[in-house]
């Protein structure tokens, strides 16, 4: 296993969560892995991004400059990031807010409205969640249960309430 | 073991400080480094410690100067402009040899400069910094895990040595998650009996002061604290050797640009070229001699930092500058791509070579 993940859309989308999500999910099994996210003014209200290494071997730099991951949840991201995706990496986006295909014929490319399925199905704000369920179906990264197991443990005690719609946002995007 | 969690850098650093018994802290926020700042304000009413947010970071280092006269381990933390300004009172506890631990995470500078990842105060944290003759102890991490390693043994040399240790990291390290281990470090316990914190009637008073206007005595003072710094440079330079058993090409790089070059190293080991790297752990005192033994072997050094050029003088000094050092970098926030050290790996893989 060796993942180089990049997310990337407005700051406010969940961006940074869905990051944690995936990098916990790794340290439960026993991965190595890193986050980085991007910082500062970017964070408020520009574009965030976040990148994440999961691994088998030690991970050199944290910072994913050639993704064989990109998940794009607005078109400046995915008109930035698309050149720099592996070949034979995947790209998936939310196509709620992406009305372009992919240029590239190399790579797997997928689209998911997960904007408008969160939406729909009363889950609204966890488009991020309903996205990763897309990637990981397309990139069979974890399997549904490891990654539920790591939100338990990733949602704050504080905030159980919102397990379920993270679950459930997940299932969602599986199952498209 | 200590179960693996994920963490910022910048709060693993936080809690190890809380671990290694530091229960003062004093700072101001600034970015990238404000997680410090926040995570302390939130721990240390919950262990009964101290955190102030003070009015500037001149008030802070003072702060530090005040909680370390009194024997109690002090930490203060801030980015690169921050740093500057607190210059002037890090010159005093190296004039006063009061132990402090000190966290740079550096951004892009001069001036205001950026928010994002530099190693541009190099110089700064290496050379001094403030006036005077003196040094830190300057320790570089690069994975979260040495953030928490690095804080505890800062503590231990600042203490053992009444001495200054600036953690010298970046934007990324200190921003970055990964699984650490909270492990507790090295707990020493030194003798403080100089500390000012009262005699109760039953010892003569302890003097702390920087000021000696007798020329010849503070002359002497000087002297005394670089047979000290002698010590240090003799027993505690550390740092990490990768793939240099059969390397012809040295990179030189700490923190996050090792990080990256260690990327770059596997790629150029793919194409046959013989690469390996020496990361100084300690930048001050700085791996002179592990450098001038792979000056003997290596045809070529590539300094590869996130600034101008600042490390690579000291690479040149080590080596006597008996082989090429190529410089490669970016600045200003910008980081370099490993593919941009692959291209210098085989520019210096050109130089002599075996023709």
């Amino acid at each position: 296993m060796d993942y180089k993940i990049l997310i990337a859309g407005f700051g406010g989308q969940g961006i940074l969560f869905s990051g944690k999500v995936i990098a916990n999910t790794g340290l439960m099994l026993e991965k190595e892995v890193s986050w980085l996210p991007s910082y500062g003014p970017e964070m408020r209200g520009g574009t965030a991004n976040c990148s994440i290494n999961v691994s088998d071997n030690q991970i050199g730099s944290p910072i994913v400059s050639a993704p064989n991951v990109l998940v794009a949840m607005n078109l400046p991201s995915l008109e930035k990031y698309e050149n720099d995706v592996d070949k034979d990496g995947f790209i998936v986006y939310d196509s709620s807010l992406i009305a372009k295909e992919v240029a590239r014929t190399d790579v797997n490319a997928s689209k998911i409205p997960a904007t408008k399925l969160a939406s729909d199905n009363g889950l609204e704000g966890l488009a991020n969640m309903v996205i990763l369920g897309k990637v990981l179906k397309e990139t069979k990264m974890f399997t549904l249960e490891q990654i539920i197991k790591s939100i338990e443990k990733v949602v704050p005690a504080k905030k159980q309430e919102l397990l379920g719609k993270n679950v459930k946002a997940i299932e969602i995007g599986y199952n498209y | 073991m200590a179960e693996k969690v994920l963490m910022k850098g910048n709060e693993a650093l936080a809690e190890a400080a809380i671990m290694a018994g530091c229960k003062h802290y004093v700072g101001y926020p600034i970015t990238p480094q404000t997680e410090i700042a926040a995570y302390m304000s939130k721990r240390m009413p919950k262990i009964d410690g101290l955190f102030l947010q003070a009015e500037s970071e001149i008030a802070a280092i003072n702060m530090v100067i005040g909680v370390s006269s009194s024997g109690h381990r002090a930490m203060t933390s801030s980015s690169s402009p921050g740093i500057s300004l607190k210059s002037e009172g890090i010159s005093y506890l190296a004039g006063c040899e009061l132990p402090a631990l000190i966290v740079n995470v550096q951004r892009g500078g001069p001036g205001l400069g950026g928010i994002q990842p530099s190693q541009s105060d190099y110089f700064q944290a290496t050379k001094g910094g403030g006036h005077g003759d003196y040094k830190l102890i300057v320790l570089a991490p690069a994975s979260v895990q040495e953030m928490v390693d690095l804080t505890f043994k800062g503590f231990d040399l600042a203490d053992k040595y009444r001495m200054q240790t600036m953690i010298l990291t970046d934007g990324t390290i200190g921003q970055m998650m990964e699984p650490v281990s909270l492990e507790k470090g090295i707990l020493n316990e030194y003798d403080k009996s100089w500390a000012t914190n009262g005699t109760r009637g039953k010892r003569e008073r302890n003097i702390i002061n920087s000021l000696s206007l007798d020329a010849q005595e503070l002359e002497q003072w000087n002297i005394n604290r670089f047979e000290k710094y002698k010590v240090i440079e003799e027993n505690e330079v550390m740092y990490e050797e990768f793939m240099m058993d059969d390397a012809e090409i040295c990179i030189v790089a700490f923190g996050i640009s090792s990080r990256v070059s260690k990327n770059a190293i596997m790629e150029a080991r793919k194409q046959g070229i013989k690469v390996g790297m020496i990361r100084p752990i300690t930048l001050w005192p700085f791996p002179k001699k592990a450098l001038l033994k792979a000056a003997d072997k290596v045809k070529a050094f590539i300094s590869v930092e996130l600034s101008m050029g600042q490390m690579i003088e000291d690479v040149e000094l080590a080596i006597k500058c008996k082989k090429p050092v190529l410089l490669c970098n970016r600045t200003g926030g910008v980081i370099m791509t490993p593919d941009e050290v692959l291209e210098k790996i085989k520019e210096a893989d050109k130089i002599g070579g075996n023709d």
